[in-house]
C-alpha cells in the first residue's frame, strides 16, 4: 500500500488549541484531556500536538525533530545537518511505552544554529532553514523533519492523540500555546510523518477538512520552491501561510482574505479603497484561495489564529476565560478543561479568531529584515 | 392602439408573412398544407412584401386613426371599431366598388375577386385575439406588434 | 468546354405531399439550389448547388425539405476515399489551392472526451449552486508576485486586468470575414454577460465603439484599421501572430467583400483585396515581439493588457514562455481545430497540435519556470461545451475563447463555405441581402443565452467537485482523470488515469 506522500489521502479530524496571552506556561495535560473528549472524531491512525515555549534553555536554537526509518538514513541526515548547522545537543526524544502505540520510528531532536558561512548572500536565515527541511524531506528516503522552529516543537505519530500525548510524555512539558490534532484518515498510511500537526519553522497547523482546491494550491506553491511531499492539505496550508506571511510579508488580515476570501457580492458592498484591495488580493492570489471544508489553527511563537472556510463547512468553537483563549472542533472539548468560560462563540465562515501574546502585533515572528517598503500589519480581534 | 410595425433592416424577403396570412384567413385556419393544397380558392394575402433588393418590408393596413376608407365606403361596410381601433371590412355588405382602394394612402387594400367581389384588408387577426399571424411567424423579428413603433419604444 | 467531373455532394429531398410551392426556399437559397419553374408553377432543386447549410430546411413552413449526402458511391477503397478523389478532380480542373472554411474536421482524437471530472462524496461536501454562492469571476492580466500593503491600503496598483463574469470570451473574427450584424450580436452579448468580444483583424466599426469596454481590439500582420483611437477604444489589445486553423499562413479577404463599410473600417480602398502577410514584417524574432508589445503599451499609456495569440504548434511551450518574458499580459493559444473564414484545406487539416496538449504543456512549462502568474493563459480552438471549459481550466487555462460555438449560436450550420461569401445565415457574408438575415437583437440574445447556459453548467460541475470559486479549479489537475489514453499522453496532460 502506498504511504502518505505517494498518494493523497482524505481525512476527517478533531482539533483543539489553548493559549495564554500573558505567555505563562502550563503543562500538556489540559490539551490531552481536551482532545481526548473528541476521541470519536479520530480513528487511531494519527494524532499529534504542537507546543510553544517548551525549550526555554535553547530558545535561540532551531529545534529539529526528526523521524528515521533506519540508522543508515540517520547517519546520512546527520552528515548534512553537521555540514549546515552547529549542533548544540542531539538526543532521542524521550518517550514512554504505551500499549496502544505500535512500532515507532527512531525519533530524535537536535538543537542547532546555522553555520553563518553556509548561508547564501541572497538568502535569509529562515529560507536557509526551509531549504534544509525541504532537502531532507524530499531527497533522503526514510528521514523526515517534522519540527523546525525555535523554542517550540511538534510531537506526533500513529495512534489516538491522547495516547500519542502519553507516549511523548507531554505532561512533563510546559508551554504557553498548545494545539492538538486527532485524525480520521480514510485508509491506512501507517506512517508517522503523515500525522499532524504539520510544521515549518515556527509555523504549525492543525487542520480538519478536505480541501477541494488542493492541486491548484499545490501547483502555485511549487512555483515558489515548496515541495508538497506529503500531498496533504495541511502541508499545503502551512506553506500558503509561510509564503504569504513570511516570504511576501503580507499582513495577516490580507492572508486571511486570500485563503478565505470574501465573496464578490460582499466585496461589492465595501468602500472603494477596500474594494480595490480585495480585488487585487483575489486577482493576484486567486490560486491560494482554500476551497472546500476546513477549520484550522495556525500557531506561531506570537500566538495563534483559528479560521474556517468561507462557507463554514466544518465545526469550530472558540471561548475565552481570563487570559486564556480556547479553540476546538466541539464545545465539549473546551468545557472539559474550562468549566465556565467568560465567553463562547462559533466564528463565522472566513472570520478568524486571532490570539496574540500581549505586546505582539502579528503572528509573524521572524526578525530578518525584509524589503523596507513591505510593512507588516495585523488586526487583533 | 396596437399595430404591426415593419423593420425593413431585418426583413429577409422570405414572404412567410404572406403565406401565414393566407392560411390564417383560409377556411383551413392555420393549416398551411390544406390551405394551399385543398382550398381551391384561397384568400389573398392581406400583407404584401414590397421588395427592391436588398430593401424589403412587409406592408399592411395601418388602421389609421382617421381612416379615409371608412369615410369613402359607400355602403358602410368599412368601419373602425371605436374600442379596439381596428378597421375591418364587413364582407357581406361590401359591394366591391373599390372606392376604399382608391383613397387608401398606403395601398394596403386589395381586390379579392373570389366569388363575391370584396375589398380585402388586414384585420390584425382580430378574430384570433392573439398576435397577428404575420408577426408570429416572422423568422427575424422584422414585424413587431405593439402600442408604438419600435424606434420610439427603444428610445425610452 | 470539357466535361466537369464534379458530382453533387448533397441531394435535396422534397416531400411533395408537404411542399406547397410557396418558394420560401427559392428566396432563401443564395446558392440557387432551389428554383422556380414558371411554366410548371413548381419549385425544383439543383442538387449540385446545395452546400447543406439547412437554411431552406429550417425556413420551410411545412417541413417539406431534407438534405442528405448524395448517394453516388465510388468503388470502395479505404485508401482513395471519395474526398481524396474529388479533391483531385477539382484541382485538375482549376489548378488551384483547395480552400475551406471553419475548423479541422478530420477524425483525430478529441482529448477533451478522454478526460473525466471528479465529484465530492462523503469526505467533503458537494455544494449546491442554487443555494450557495458560486463564483466564476476571472481576472486576466499580469499579476505581480506580491502586493505592498500598508494600514489596510494598497500602496501600488496592480497592472491592468480584464474582469470576466464568465470565463468565456468570443474569439477574434474580423469584420469582413463575418458581417457587421454578427459583430453587433457578439458585442452586445459580451456586454450583457460581462465578458469580451474580439474585433479580429478588421478594425472596429464606428457603431461598435459603444461596446469598447467589452472589446478586445486586434493587431495582426495586415494592420487593418489600426490607429491610436482604435487601440484606445478597446479594453485590451491582442497581437495575433497565428491562428489554429492556419498556422504560418496569412489572410486574404477578397475585394468583393470589401464594400463601403468594410473599406472604411479597415481603412483600405473600396473593392481591393485585403492581404494579411504570413508573418508580421516587423516581427522576425522574439525581441521584435517585445518591441511591438511595448509600442502598444506606450500608445495606450500602460492602461490596457496586451494579449499575444499564437497557434498551437510543436514547440508551443517554449514559444509561450518567450512571449511571457517578452512582456505579454495574456498568452492565447489556438488549437488545430480552431475555425476560420477561409484557409487552405491542407494546412487546416495537417498543421498544428491539439489544444489539450498545448495547454497542458504551456501551463506546466510556465509553472516550472515560475512565471505562470506573470501572464494569464487563454485557449481556444474548438471549445464545444461547458465540460470542455471546465477541463481546460482544470488543465490550467484562465479562460477560453469561443468562435465556432458562438457562430453556431447565431445560426451557423457548419457548411464550411464561409469563404464563398454566400452565407445563408447572414454571418460570413457582406451581401446586404444576406447579412440582414441576422437580426443582432436575436443574435445577441442567443449568444448571451449560450454563455449563461454554459455558466450555469460550469457552476453545477464546480459545486459537484466541492468548489465554489472557479480559481480553485484553475490548474487543479487532480480533478481530472484520463480514460483510454496512453501513459505518454497522460504524462503530457499531467493527469492520472481513471481508477488511480
Amino acid at each position: 500500500m502506498l504511504k502518505e506522500g505517494q498518494v493523497r489521502i482524505p481525512a476527517g479530524c478533531a482539533i483543539s488549541g489553548i493559549m495564554n496571552k500573558k505567555g505563562e506556561v502550563f503543562s500538556g495535560r489540559d490539551i490531552i484531556k481536551s482532545i481526548a473528549v473528541m476521541h470519536d472524531r479520530s480513528n487511531g491512525l494519527g494524532g499529534g500536538f504542537a507546543a510553544y515555549g517548551i525549550y526555554p534553555e535553547f530558545k535561540n536554537h532551531y529545534a529539529f525533530h526528526l523521524f528515521y526509518e533506519n540508522k543508515k538514513v540517520k547517519q546520512e541526515t546527520e552528515f548534512v545537518l553537521n555540514k549546515l548547522f552547529n549542533i548544540e545537543l542531539a538526543e532521542p526524544i524521550p518517550t514512554r511505552d504505551v500499549s496502544s502505540i505500535g512500532k515507532a520510528p527512531l525519533i530524535w531532536r537536535y538543537f542547532a544554529k546555522p553555520k553563518a558561512n553556509q548561508i547564501q548572500a541572497n538568502e535569509t536565515e529562515a529560507e536557509y532553514v526551509v531549504n534544509f527541511v525541504m532537502k531532507i524531506n524530499s531527497e533522503l528516503e526514510g528521514a523526515y523533519v517534522f519540527s523546525s522552529g525555535k523554542n517550540m516543537g511538534t510531537f506526533k505519530g500513529v495512534g489516538y492523540p491522547e495516547d500519542i500525548g502519553d507516549f511523548y510524555r507531554l505532561d512533563e512539558y510546559k508551554g504557553y500555546i498548545w494545539t492538538a490534532h486527532g485524525r480520521f484518515p480514510t485508509n491506512t498510511p501507517g506512517w508517522w510523518g503523515g500525522a499532524h500537526p504539520f510544521s515549518l519553522l515556527d509555523w504549525t497547523i492543525v487542520h480538519n477538512g478536505e480541501i477541494s482546491s488542493y492541486d491548484a494550491n499545490r501547483r502555485y506553491l511549487e512555483m515558489y520552491g515548496y515541495k508538497c511531499t506529503l500531498q496533504t492539505d495541511t502541508e499545503a496550508i502551512t506553506y500558503i501561510f509561510d509564503l504569504l506571511l513570511r516570504k511576501f510579508g503580507l499582513p495577516l488580515d490580507s492572508a486571511i482574505n486570500i485563503v478565505a476570501a470574501p465573496f464578490w457580492s460582499k466585496i461589492s458592498r465595501m468602500n472603494p479603497e477596500q474594494q480595490k484591495l480585495m480585488k487585487s488580493l483575489r486577482a493576484v492570489f486567486s490560486s491560494l484561495l482554500i476551497n472546500g471544508p476546513f477549520s484550522i489553527i495556525l500557531g506561531s511563537t506570537n500566538g495563534f489564529m483559528a479560521l474556517n472556510d468561507r462557507l463554514k463547512l466544518r465545526s469550530l468553537v472558540a471561548a475565552e476565560k481570563g487570559d486564556n483563549l480556547y479553540i476546538a472542533s466541539e464545545e465539549s472539548a473546551i468545557l472539559e478543561i474550562c468549566k465556565n468560560p467568560d465567553k463562547t462563540w462559533a466564528p463565522r465562515g472566513g472570520e478568524p479568531v486571532i490570539g496574540l501574546l500581549d505586546g505582539k502585533e502579528s503572528l509573524y515572528c521572524f526578525d530578518e529584515t525584509q524589503e523596507e517598503e513591505v510593512v507588516r500589519h495585523s488586526v487583533a480581534l | 392602439m396596437k399595430r404591426v410595425y415593419a423593420r425593413e433592416e431585418y426583413c429577409v424577403g422570405c414572404k412567410l408573412c404572406e403565406i401565414h396570412c393566407i392560411a390564417a384567413h383560409s377556411k383551413y385556419k392555420n393549416d398551411l398544407i390544406k390551405t394551399f393544397k385543398k382550398d381551391t380558392n384561397p384568400p389573398v394575402s392581406r400583407i404584401l412584401v414590397e421588395e427592391n433588393k436588398p430593401v424589403s418590408f412587409a406592408l399592411q393596413c395601418r388602421h389609421c386613426d382617421d381612416a379615409p376608407c371608412t369615410k369613402a365606403c359607400i355602403v358602410g361596410a368599412m368601419q373602425k371599431d371605436p374600442e379596439t381601433g381596428i378597421v375591418t371590412n364587413e364582407e357581406d355588405r361590401c359591394v366591391g366598388c373599390w372606392t376604399c382602394i382608391l383613397v387608401c394612402p398606403y395601398g394596403a387594400i386589395q381586390r379579392d375577386e373570389r366569388g363575391h367581389k370584396v375589398a380585402s384588408k388586414c384585420d390584425l387577426c382580430s378574430e384570433n385575439g392573439k398576435v397577428p399571424a404575420c408577426v408570429e411567424h416572422c423568422p427575424n423579428r422584422a414585424l413587431e406588434y405593439g402600442e408604438e413603433p419600435f424606434y420610439l419604444a427603444k428610445g425610452k | 468546354m470539357s466535361l466537369n467531373y464534379m458530382t453533387p455532394a448533397f441531394i435535396i429531398e422534397r416531400d411533395k405531399d408537404r411542399c406547397i410551392d410557396c418558394q420560401v426556399c427559392v428566396r432563401q437559397c443564395a446558392n440557387e439550389a432551389h428554383k422556380w419553374d414558371e411554366e410548371e408553377q413548381k419549385v425544383y432543386s439543383e442538387d449540385a448547388n446545395c452546400v447543406n447549410c439547412h437554411r431552406c430546411v429550417v425556413m420551410c413552413p411545412t417541413r417539406a425539405l431534407s438534405v442528405r449526402r448524395f448517394p453516388l458511391e465510388f468503388r470502395y477503397n479505404a485508401n482513395w476515399t471519395p474526398e481524396t478523389i474529388r479533391a483531385i478532380y477539382l484541382q485538375a480542373e482549376t489548378g488551384g489551392v483547395l480552400l475551406t472554411g471553419m475548423g479541422n474536421d478530420r477524425p483525430y482524437p478529441i482529448y477533451w472526451d478522454h478526460m473525466l471530472l471528479n465529484a465530492s462524496q462523503v469526505t467533503n461536501p458537494s455544494i449546491d449552486p442554487l443555494r450557495e454562492p458560486m463564483e466564476l469571476k476571472t481576472y486576466l492580466g499580469r499579476k505581480p508576485d506580491f502586493l505592498k500593503i500598508k494600514n489596510g491600503k494598497l500602496l501600488e496598483d496592480i497592472p491592468p486586468q480584464l474582469e470576466l463574469d464568465v470565463p468565456i470570451m468570443f474569439s477574434a473574427m474580423s469584420f469582413g470575414s463575418i458581417s457587421l450584424n454578427a459583430h453587433k450580436s457578439l458585442a452586445a452579448a459580451a456586454q450583457q454577460v460581462g465578458t469580451y468580444w474580439n474585433t479580429g483583424e478588421g478594425g472596429l466599426h464606428r457603431d461598435l465603439v459603444q461596446y469598447g469596454d467589452h472589446t478586445i481590439v486586434q493587431v495582426a500582420s495586415g494592420r487593418f484599421g489600426i490607429n491610436p483611437d482604435y487601440l484606445k477604444a478597446g479594453a485590451a489589445i491582442e497581437i495575433k501572430i497565428g491562428q489554429g486553423a492556419k498556422p504560418g499562413i496569412g489572410g486574404h479577404l477578397p475585394g468583393e467583400k470589401v464594400g463601403e463599410e468594410v473599406s472604411k473600417t479597415r481603412m483600405i480602398p473600396l473593392g481591393t483585396d485585403a492581404l494579411s502577410p504570413a508573418p508580421h514584417h516587423d516581427i522576425y524574432s522574439i525581441e521584435d515581439l517585445r518591441q511591438l508589445i511595448y509600442s502598444l503599451k506606450e500608445a495606450t499609456e500602460y492602461q490596457k493588457p496586451v494579449f499575444v495569440k499564437i497557434a498551437a504548434v510543436h514547440n508551443v511551450a517554449a514559444i509561450a514562455s518567450g512571449i511571457v518574458r517578452a512582456g505579454a499580459d495574456v498568452v492565447v493559444i489556438d488549437g488545430y481545430r480552431g475555425g476560420t473564414g477561409a484557409a487552405p484545406l491542407r494546412t487546416r487539416d495537417s498543421v498544428g497540435i491539439p489544444i489539450e496538449f498545448a495547454l497542458a504543456a504551456v501551463d506546466t512549462r510556465l509553472r516550472e519556470e515560475g512565471i505562470r502568474n506573470k501572464a494569464s493563459l487563454v485557449i481556444g480552438g474548438s471549445i464545444r461545451n461547458s465540460t470542455d471549459i471546465v477541463k481546460a481550466i482544470a488543465l490550467g487555462a484562465d479562460a477560453v475563447y469561443i468562435g465556432t460555438g458562438a457562430l453556431i449560436a447565431l445560426g451557423c450550420h457548419l457548411c464550411q463555405k464561409c469563404y464563398t461569401g454566400k452565407c445563408n445565415w447572414g454571418i460570413a457574408t457582406q451581401d446586404p441581402q444576406l447579412y440582414k438575415r441576422l437580426n443582432p437583437e436575436i443574435g445577441a440574445e442567443r449568444a448571451a443565452n449560450l454563455l449563461k447556459a454554459w455558466a450555469h453548467e460550469i457552476e453545477e460541475l464546480l459545486g459537484g467537485m466541492g468548489i465554489n470559486a472557479l480559481e480553485s479549479l484553475r490548474g487543479n489537475r487532480l480533478m481530472l482523470r484520463g480514460i483510454g489514453l496512453t501513459d505518454r499522453e497522460l504524462n503530457i496532460l499531467g493527469i492520472k488515469a481513471a481508477g488511480e
